[in-house]
């Protein structure tokens, strides 16, 4: 048991909680019908990625830590995503007086 | 196993058992005010879990652009389109909840296999520890200069198109009346664009 615990915190232990996460942020994107969570899940997902870079610049990387500026780039990004996400949805919500994913269907062909 | 590991491995279980039941939370709860605060606390602790990887800068940047930023833009998200509406029931409700959970856990199991049976090569190259803001900033001014520059473009980019998008046009006249609009009241409430031409 000691010896099976002896460096727990292990690469694996991160990559599977960042795995869990990540399904968490998918199953919350397709099954929300609130606009505003979906912004949400798609975080979460973004959080699972960058908890993923981290550790492997930890593990693996250690002395580069390429993972670490990866990781500041993804969370620039997810800035940017987040504002012009949170505009789209005003915009949404200002013609169409609903944030009901079902009812956005300006693109449905 | 010394007291060092010992603190450690517990600030892991503590810090994932937060994450994993806030982003159930954020996802199962109903009220999505609810959810939103869960979201901060989520965010939070994955910075706590940067810190156990010895990244004390993207700890911070974490805390400042997530907690600080994003989640402040959801809770105004909230308040500026928090409408108590009652969502029109769909059909097969269930089946495609219990589909997609059914996907999501096969997702999950794919994952599990591949990081249990990859011989990653470890252990790697010592960490640098306190020396990776450093590091970092190295990093950011020679080999990653240019995305770092193209980073700042896209932020700038996405400012401008979320004003552009968030902006309501206001016009001097009134289209329908001709008479001078009253530009004090530009929030006052009006039938939506694409409902008034629908029901015409």
């Amino acid at each position: 048991m000691t010896d099976l615990l002896s460096g727990f915190p292990s690469l694996q232990a991160f990559l599977l909680l960042a795995a869990m996460l990540f399904c968490i942020g998918v199953w919350g994107l397709i099954n929300s019908r609130n606009a505003v969570r979906v912004l949400m899940s798609i975080e979460l997902m973004l959080n699972a990625v960058n908890i993923n870079l981290m550790s492997f610049s930890s593990y693996v990387d250690g002395d580069l830590i390429r993972g670490q500026v990866f990781t500041v780039f993804v969370i620039t990004v997810a800035a940017a995503e987040a504002a012009v996400g949170l505009a789209i949805l005003l915009s949404l919500y200002r013609n169409r007086v609903t944030v009901d994913m079902e009812q956005f269907n300006l693109l449905r062909w | 196993m010394t007291i060092a590991t010992t603190t450690e491995l517990i600030c892991f279980l503590v810090l994932s058992a937060v994450v994993v039941l806030g982003a159930l939370g954020v996802v199962l709860l109903s009220n999505i005010v609810y959810s939103a605060f869960l979201l901060g606390g989520v965010f939070t602790a994955v910075a706590g879990l940067y810190l156990l990887l010895n990244a004390s800068f993207v700890a911070a940047a974490q805390i400042l652009v997530y907690v600080g930023a994003i989640n402040v833009l959801i809770l105004f998200a909230i308040m500026l389109v928090n409408k108590r509406e009652d969502l029109k029931a769909i059909a097969n409700l269930g089946v495609r909840r219990a589909v997609s959970g059914g996907v999501c856990l096969g997702l999950f199991a794919l994952l599990v296999r591949v990081v249990v049976t990859t011989p990653w090569n470890l252990p790697g190259p010592p960490a640098v520890g306190e020396e990776a803001t450093a590091r970092i900033g190295e990093h950011l001014f020679t080999d990653y200069l240019l995305p770092f520059e193209l980073a700042s473009v896209l932020l700038l980019m996405a400012m401008i198109g979320a004003i552009v998008l968030a902006r309501r046009d206001v016009l001097a006249k009134d289209v329908v009346t001709g008479e001078t609009a009253d530009q004090a009241l530009i929030e006052k409430a009006r039938t939506p664009l694409l409902l008034e031409r629908r029901s015409s």
